[in-house]
């Protein structure tokens, strides 16, 4: 991709900090006042497995055309961090710029023909101006802050206004931070060029969006959705869903009258621990779930082959890391699925959504909850850690007031008064759900022993082959119950025109829509759909039907939906073109064309059509 | 099948205060083998909870994998059951109890089922002080797979095919007693006399009540030469104490030796009168009760009673300080913020 020649409001940013020195805060100061000036702007926490010492870096891409997606070419680096200096100079496009702590001289392997350098001295300036150690660190991040306000554009207003927020109730740290973005900011009037030939101007492009993290977001919606026990395991990337959770409970869950909580939070002993309490009180009653990541997926498959034999409402968050085994425990990917599709021994299927952005968590983790009570299965939302963790730009949330908790079917005192015989796992209405009863209901009637051995329609164990079958081919009818409930997939045009159609689903979302946008300016077109959620509903099977070829485009090796597909939908292998990516960055734009324009070329077909 | 149940009950079988006779409390027929000393712990559940006059649609059971976690389909058939997977019991009964905290939660596990698969479960169910009983129905093997040994096994213990067991066992009721457990009993199924009341006060102990009852497998390890047969066991049993459970204040008659006796007071007014047996021991004291389990190992015998109980306890949902209404009752008014909030919520992220 070219870069835009005009250089308003579209370059990228890459900020090379060590972990643990506080420029956290400070790249995001720089983030949000970029989002403040209504420009789109999406954050990348690129960080290790490391709580301090290792490299960290964090990347800012600004679009104008409001494309979220990762983009490559770095027009900008703040390189404070010497450990990886060289490889950040490497990074660099030509002709791009290297911000640096100028107070020692630059070694002449940093030195580059084709880079500009911007010496600022960080450290000089720092010790000159502040006496603790530990400011001293800290406001070096706010002077390159500074430093970028002047050579980007930045308006001063917005900077102030964040750090007063930031600062509510502590205002006395307010001046010297200030400060420290002023000493940058004289820096830059005085000795260099200014702005750069890529700067920001402020538009109005974000309407009432929001910015946050897609964890927040699921922690929030689990509020929203009644969830009153949560059961959990650290594991990143998704310890901060709970932590979320936990952080809006203090608020939102207290008994106005007691001054008690409306919630129960406990930090299990490991995740087999964490989903048996997600069971055990969901069994009772409660709206209870749990979030982890692939390795802690891979411990709680048996207890989601409990949960879907015996029919028991369970919601898990994944937040997908890069696998297998502990893999890159802080880069992205999307590739759980099919240990999420088919988790546990036997024969196994749940149920998953795909969110794409946090607006999608909000609403999905509450979807969760009512799905999971009215199939009386596991939900498993598949999130990962580019959404999960980083910030992002998305619509506001929203709640209907009138909008009441579906609880599925469960019967009642006052219900089974009315029945002659409970039977747990009778299908009395035809759709593969059966009723199910809360214990402590009733003295006499609906009482019924869980278990996860075969049973009979009134949950008695039996070893019969046809009441075995019996209840296995139900539990197929309630899979396709669950075609209908589950969200719907979003069709990118009205009807199908071109031979080509492309899929993707979660976070390579944006990076499809934008390649989506780099193929119509060339004059071709495709047809797209994003999938939601699985089982796959007629609309995902007629969409493949009405294609000659697909490109599937998903952050795993293996093409893992593409197999969901063919295995689901019996879909012709060859008719399924992989668009891969699975290096634990996530995927760009540029790369998805890469791929799909690659694979035109080598296929006569496709480029003979009229799309493409 | 241990035995056949008649169908036929005597019309005017006494009724207990709730007007339930004893076959309200029962449950499905055994498919133990003959003889199983869990059939025998599962009638004392039985016995403890008509007399208790419990609701049984109040207490729910719960169960992991093995011979033991198939008992509770047979007793308490208006309760609701919960058999889980191997091992995980206390993780479902905690996420249970969080969403109930009105409700009795009684669990059954065996030695595979706690003392291997489930140590970590059963560890942490203590440290949390989960309101639950807890019992092991503890035989030393592995029955459904035919008679492995299990790590509660003594060292030296021979099973049925004539090998000695060369591993140290795992003793759950001093673990229990080291983890700070505050209700700790050891029983025998062979004793209902002992039995049915240390059940009773479990059930009344506001916390977390562990039992292990040494209950013989008949089938693969009632040998000569295995330390969990009936014979060993009672030639080997060292009662610690008798307990009579009180459940109101009332004039306690039975007459025990000066000195020897004390009455307990539980949270809700009942009493425990308890009659210690053993010398040098004190049932409310952790170090003392540690030393004599530890005595009694090095002697080889099997310390029964009430070994350890502490009244003033806390449990999970008070240190949780969660609400005293149960979660599950709790409505979209008390739990959804609503959207005015969400507004809020939203201007804050811009």
């Amino acid at each position: 991709m070219s870069l835009n020649n005009k250089k308003i409001n579209d370059f990228v940013i890459r900020f090379a900090n060590v972990n643990g020195t506080g420029s956290a805060s400070a790249n995001f100061l720089f983030t949000k006042a970029i989002f403040r000036m209504g420009i789109p702007v999406t954050p990348k926490n690129i960080f290790p497995s490391n709580i301090q010492g290792l490299p960290t870096w964090y990347e800012v891409r600004i679009s104008e055309k409001g494309y979220l997606g990762r983009r490559e070419g770095i027009d900008l680096i703040v390189a404070v961090n010497p450990q990886s200096m060289l490889a950040d100079i490497k990074s660099l496009r030509s002709g791009g710029y290297l911000l640096y702590d100028s107070s020692k001289k630059l070694h002449s392997e940093y030195l580059r023909e084709d880079i500009n350098y911007l010496g600022i001295p960080l450290m000089e300036m720092c010790n000159q101006n502040y006496t603790d150690a530990r400011q001293r660190q800290l406001f070096k991040n706010i002077i390159y802050v500074g430093a970028l306000a002047a050579l980007l554009s930045i308006e001063f207003n917005e900077l102030e206004g964040l750090l007063a927020e930031q600062f509510k109730g502590k205002e006395k740290l307010i001046p010297a931070n200030i400060k420290a973005l002023n000493l940058g900011m004289d820096f830059v009037y005085k000795n260099f060029k200014y702005p750069l030939e890529f700067h920001l101007e402020r538009r109005d492009l974000l309407n009432e969006s929001i910015m946050i993290d897609g964890n927040s977001a699921c922690g929030l919606g689990a509020v929203y959705a009644g969830a009153t026990v949560a059961a959990w395991y650290p594991i990143t990337p998704s310890t901060s869903v709970v932590e979320a959770f936990s952080d809006y409970s203090k608020e939102l869950r207290i008994d106005k009258v007691s001054g008690k909580k409306n919630v129960a939070i406990v930090q299990a002993e490991d995740e087999l621990a964490a989903i048996g309490m997600v069971i055990g009180a969901n069994w009772n009653g409660a709206r209870a779930f749990t979030a982890t990541s692939g390795p802690g997926l891979s411990l709680m498959n048996e207890f989601l082959g409990l949960a879907y034999f015996a029919e028991v409402p369970t919601v898990l968050i994944d937040v997908q890391r890069t696998g297998p085994s502990t893999g890159m425990p802080t880069r992205t990917q999307q590739s759980d699925i099919l240990e999420a599709a088919y988790a546990s021994h036997g024969d196994t299927k749940h149920v998953l959504l795909f969110p794409s952005t946090p607006k999608e968590c909000f609403d999905m983790t509450i979807d969760s909850f009512d799905l999971a009570e009215q199939l009386q299965t596991p939900i498993i939302l598949m999130t990962d850690l580019d959404l999960g963790m980083n910030d992002h730009i998305s619509p506001p949330f929203k709640w209907d007031d009138k909008r009441e908790y579906n609880r599925g079917k469960v019967l009642n005192a006052e219900a089974l008064e009315k029945i002659d015989k409970f039977g747990r796992y009778l299908d009395v209405d035809k759709d593969g759900i059966p009723y199910r009863t809360i214990p402590g209901t009733h003295p006499t009637k609906g009482s019924f022993f869980t278990r996860g051995t075969s049973r009979d329609e009134y949950a008695i164990y039996t070893e019969d082959s046809d009441t075995y079958q019996r209840n296995m081919d139900r539990l197929i009818r309630k899979w396709n119950t669950a075609k209908d409930l589950v969200p719907e997939p979003q069709l990118y045009q009205k009807s199908n025109n071109c031979e080509v159609g492309i899929l993707f689903f979660g976070t390579s979302t944006y990076s499809a829509e934008e390649a989506m946008d780099q193929i119509n300016h060339n004059g071709l077109s495709v047809d797209a759909i994003r999938i939601k959620s699985f089982p796959f509903n007629k609309t995902v099977e007629q969409f493949i039907n009405d294609h000659k070829k697909v490109f599937v485009i998903e952050q795993n090796r293996d093409a893992q939906m593409k197999s969901l597909l063919m295995i689901e939908l019996q879909i012709d292998p060859n008719k399924l073109i992989s668009v891969l990516n699975y290096d634990g960055m996530p995927i760009t734009a540029e790369n998805i064309l890469k791929q799909v324009l690659n694979k035109i070329k080598s296929n006569p077909h496709i480029e003979k059509s009229k799309s493409i | 099948m241990s035995y056949i149940r008649p169908k036929f009950r005597h019309p005017e079988l006494p009724k207990n205060k709730l007007g339930y006779s004893i076959d309200f409390y029962e449950g499905a027929l055994s498919t133990l083998c003959a003889g199983c000393g869990h059939d025998s712990i599962s009638a004392g559940v039985i016995q403890a909870c008509y007399e208790m006059n419990i609701e049984p649609h109040r207490l729910a059971k719960l169960s992991g994998i093995g011979c033991s976690s198939k008992t509770p389909a047979y007793f308490l058939s208006n309760s609701h059951g919960f058999n889980s997977v191997h091992g995980r019991m206390p993780s479902v009964a905690t996420g249970a109890n969080l969403a109930n905290r009105d409700l009795i939660y009684f669990g059954v596990s065996g030695d595979g089922d706690t003392a291997s698969i489930g140590m970590g479960q059963f560890v942490h169910v203590i440290r949390r002080n989960l309101n639950m009983i807890y019992i092991v129905m503890n035989n030393g093997c592995y029955g459904l797979t035919k008679g492995q040994d299990s790590a509660t096994a003594d060292n030296g213990s021979k099973n049925k095919s004539g090998q000695i067991n060369p591993f140290e066992s795992i003793d759950l009721a001093s673990l229990a007693i080291e983890l700070g457990a505050e209700f700790v009993a050891q029983s025998f199924s062979g004793d209902k006399t002992q039995l049915i009341p240390l059940i009773k006060a479990a059930i009344k102990h506001p916390g977390f009540a562990f039992i292990n009852v040494i209950s013989p497998c008949v089938t693969f390890n009632n040998n000569v030469g295995s330390t969990k047969s009936y014979d060993y066991v009672r030639e080997h049993l060292d009662a610690t104490s008798t307990i009579d459970f009180v459940p109101e204040m009332k004039e306690i008659t039975t007459n025990y030796e000066e000195g020897s006796s004390e009455n307990i007071k539980m949270h809700d007014g009942s009493f425990l009168q308890l009659k210690k047996l053993a010398k040098d021991w004190d049932p409310m004291n952790r170090e003392s009760v540690a030393n004599a389990m530890m005595i009694a190992k090095l002697k080889g015998e099997i310390l029964t009673g009430l070994l350890y109980m502490s009244p003033n306890t806390k449990d999970l949902h008070n240190t949780l300080e969660t609400n005293d209404r149960a979660l599950n009752s709790l409505s979209k008014k008390d739990l959804c913020p609503g959207s005015e909030i969400l507004k809020t919520i939203n201007s804050e992220l811009r």
